[in-house]
């Protein structure tokens, strides 16, 4: 199928102090195609999509649109030309209803109450029902994202790009987007998708773009190749499966019964009614779309919010009314999603970050006194087992990239020979190697005993590392299944199903 | 009708007056607010506007350009906090107490030789024959144009903020300037022209004190109102007619225990003296309290700097 060309983009060269985000990249967009842009965390598909979208500006290269060149210099011209972008973060206001965040991204909205009028319309001739004076941040992930997709909608794009959509999805709600896709497709609007997830390019896209470390490695046509050809050509290597080692599973390490707090996270989701049981040797994989209070279990496990005592206990001992360092002595250890804040002090080095959770449980004070020596013997041992790639320990945990320090955090928990081990997003922004090797380590742990709850929105992660399953779903859990055998429909039925889409497509 | 010794027309008259100048740098604090910058160099910026506003009506005679020397002088200021926030990304909280006593410090040097000068009145507006009328003739139309104006002001910003597009920009930088910025607006330019309208606001609230309040012009003239203002911003919920509450009764309040004090009321006079701060402060904490978390309509990028790195 040959298809008239819309968007050729030549030679893009793009540099950042001290990194080539972008370089020599080469590839063209039929009218109506659906074309993938594939890589790893940190192989320029943003940086690239945000030259298309006017938002950065390229320093070589040229573009053409439909044979015109191309130079947008703000995203307001991108618009104009018919490039609309839905973004994969930080572009919806959650204190500000539908209708105003869809105004706020067209050039000149129309008055309030016909735009509502349009927002109804568009939401529903493409099956994504959406009540146009809902307040956003009231919105599941799913919902949000059809703002956005609607958003772009109304401006009759020519090109729709879409930067890693499916990552807030549950699976049923992403078939209900990709209906979509097809749908604008065939009515003639190009498509660039940007993922690393190889089954959805696989499905939906006709052409595809391999990005490695800034640079264009191949491109092919999605179909025929399989999902490994692609991955590897992605990370450049061969890949290695985690290996599970078979432990028995022993009693009972972290046991959680009815327990129930407000979040104290605004917009947040407050946890109700949880209960599950990790015995020893055993990962636990707790699934969820974004929000439906993955943080606020966190929280709850490490200490943070508190609650009465036998809510909460770890190897029989009620633990529940104490703080995470009383937490960290019984043997708990926990490790948030947010690195640069939560997980992390950035402005303090690596050896500092080592000791401020470690230093309970590794036994890094004397007399009242910090032992920096005893805790930089520690920190260079997390560096050198996890291969962080820091001049050294002395660094300020900002300047190490999100992998980086990703893989800095998770050894500093994992090394500390805990019995239970808590962990939100484990490879959130990490490389295909670096993310494998944690993996690893989270199974290795549990081979030697440990106990581990891991929370993740990657569901690949979790059937690759847990024994048993289960989904959070506005704050409550499902009963934990073990994941042998478990089916992806069985898993997004526990996810919710669609959030209310089937009845959309009654009207549709 | 007088209630032991105090007559209620004249308060109210006196209040609505009284209140201008806190109402006015109140409702400039608020829209800098909504977009996600904390000034904390109100009371600097008032005092800069009450003796930028005061050396132009001495000079030149005329209250009116008065005023505006007072909204330049203002925002001149507010200019400097811009910057420095705003380019330099220094920090916000630590640059706005600098300002108010960088202000403060300026108008004391400034004013020297303005002490003990009466600047030229600013009337009242109406015709006496409407301001003569019985009851309402003192609280409608018994007032300077200011009054009029900080009325006005305050449906104005509620409009503006409530159903039009530049407000809903200014509301969007300050919810999530990251947001704004992916959409391709300039948050940091935005976000510079709020402040100097709030630093004009402040100035013009400040020249009301020393051109009609006082009338005169000392040092420290502004006495802490821009404090109250601030507070009254958060208490208010960031919404143009709970501010202009917020000012009436901390100015009505304020007019009432004076008035006990010159009636001889029993109550020590410290007590009167602190009345206004504290039931101001207690009746927006109620209004405002309950409203926790989602709803307490706090901008989410209040006070956070943003540079558009990524």
């Amino acid at each position: 199928m040959t298809r008239p060309e819309l968007l050729r983009v030549e030679g893009i060269t793009k540099a950042y102090p001290g990194v080539v985000a972008n370089s020599d990249v080469t590839f063209s967009i039929g009218e109506g195609e659906i074309h993938a842009l594939l890589g790893e965390n940190g192989a320029g598909k943003s940086t690239m999509v945000k030259m298309i979208y006017g938002l950065v500006r390229p320093d070589s290269g040229q573009m053409t649109l439909r044979g015109a060149a191309y130079t947008p210099s703000k995203p307001a011209e991108a618009r104009r030309l018919g490039v609309a972008m839905v973004f994969q973060h930080f572009s919806l206001f959650e204190a500000l209803n539908v209708a105003e965040n869809v105004a706020l991204g067209m050039e000149n909205p129309p008055p309030m109450r016909e735009l509502a009028a349009r927002i109804r319309a568009v939401s529903e001739e493409y099956g994504l029902p959406l009540d146009p004076s809902r307040m956003v941040g009231d919105l599941s992930a799913g919902e949000r994202q059809r703002v956005e997709i609607i958003r772009c909608l109304l401006q009759d794009p020519k090109l729709l790009i879409m930067d890693e959509p499916t990552s807030v999805l549950t699976p049923q709600e992403v078939e209900i987007l990709f209906k979509t896709l097809r749908q604008l497709s065939s009515e003639g609007t190009a498509i660039l998708y940007i993922s690393h997830k190889l089954e959805e390019i696989k499905s939906l896209c006709d052409e595809a773009t391999i990005l490695r470390r800034g640079k264009v490695v191949a491109t092919c046509t999605p179909r025929e190749r399989t999902a490994r050809e692609m991955a590897e050509l992605m990370v450049g290597a061969t890949l290695k499966t985690p290996e599970r080692r078979v432990g028995a599973k022993g009693e009972v390490a972290l046991g959680v019964s009815d327990l129930s707090v407000a979040s104290p996270i605004p917009f947040g989701t407050s946890l109700k009614g949880i209960s599950f049981t990790v015995a020893k040797g055993e990962v636990l994989g707790i699934a969820g779309v974004a929000g439906n209070g993955q943080d606020e279990l966190l929280l709850a496990l490490s200490g943070e919010l508190k609650a009465s005592p036998d809510k909460v206990r770890v190897a029989g001992h009620a633990v529940g009314d104490l703080g995470p360092v009383e937490r960290r002595r019984t043997g708990l250890v926990a490790a948030p999603e947010d690195r640069y804040g939560h997980a992390a002090a950035p402005d303090m080095s690596l050896v500092e970050n080592a000791f401020l959770t470690a230093g309970v449980r590794k036994g890094l004070t004397k007399n009242g006194f910090v032992d920096w020596a005893g805790t930089r013997k520690f920190a260079e041992e997390i560096i050198a087992a996890y291969d962080v790639r820091t001049p050294g320990p002395d660094v300020a945990a900002r300047a190490l990239s999100g992998g980086n320090l990703q893989k800095f955090l998770m050894g500093r928990e994992l090394m500390q020979g805990a019995s239970v081990i808590v962990i939100n997003q484990p490879t959130w922004g990490v490389d295909a190697a670096a993310a494998a090797q944690i993996r690893q380590s989270i199974l290795d742990r549990a081979g030697e005993g440990a106990a581990v709850v891991v929370i993740s929105q990657d569901l690949d992660e979790l059937l690759e590392v847990s024994d048993s399953f289960a989904v959070l779903n506005e704050g409550r859990l499902t009963k934990p299944r073990p994941t042998e055998g478990l089916t992806m429909d069985e898993i997004g039925l526990m996810m919710g199903g669609a959030h209310g889409m089937e009845v959309a497509h009654h009207v549709a | 009708m007088d209630l032991g010794g105090i007559n209620p027309v004249i308060l109210i008259a006196t209040l609505m007056a009284s209140a201008v100048p806190i109402l006015l740098a109140a409702l400039g604090e608020a829209v800098v607010e909504r977009a996600g910058v904390l000034n904390l160099g109100v009371e600097g910026m008032m005092i800069i506007g009450a003796l930028g506003g005061f050396v132009v009506a001495v000079e030149t005679g005329s209250p009116v350009l008065g005023f505006v020397g007072g909204a330049v002088a203002g925002a001149a200021l507010s200019l400097i906090f811009a910057l420095l926030t705003q380019v330099f990304l220094a920090n916000q909280v630590a640059t706005g107490l600098a300002l108010t006593l960088f202000g403060l410090g300026v108008s004391s040097l400034g004013g020297q030789g303005y002490n003990g000068i009466k600047p030229p009145a600013t009337g009242q507006l109406l015709p006496d024959a409407l301001a003569d009328l019985p009851v309402v003739g003192p609280i409608l139309f018994g007032h300077d144009w200011v009054v009029y104006f900080s009325i006005a002001m305050t449906a104005v910003l509620w409009w503006v903020l409530k159903a039009t597009r530049i407000g809903l920009i200014i509301r969007a930088v300050g919810e999530s300037h990251e947001a704004a910025h992916a959409l391709g607006y300039k948050v940091n330019r935005i976000r510079l022209m709020c402040i100097a309208f709030g630093g004009a606001m402040a100035g013009i609230g400040g020249a009301y004190v020393s051109l009609a309040r006082v009338p005169q012009w000392v040092d420290g003239i502004t006495a802490g109102a821009g404090w109250i203002a601030l507070a009254i911003v958060v208490f208010a919920s960031w919404k143009p007619w709970r501010v202009l509450i917020g000012a009436y009764l901390f100015g009505g309040i304020t007019v009432l225990q004076l008035n006990l004090q010159v009636a001889g009321s029993g109550i020590p006079v410290e007590y009167l003296s602190m009345a206004p701060y504290l039931i101001t402060i207690l009746v927006l904490v109620i209004m405002s309290a309950g409203r926790r978390g989602k709803a307490n309509g706090a901008p989410a990028a209040l006070g956070q700097n943003f540079h558009a790195s990524r």
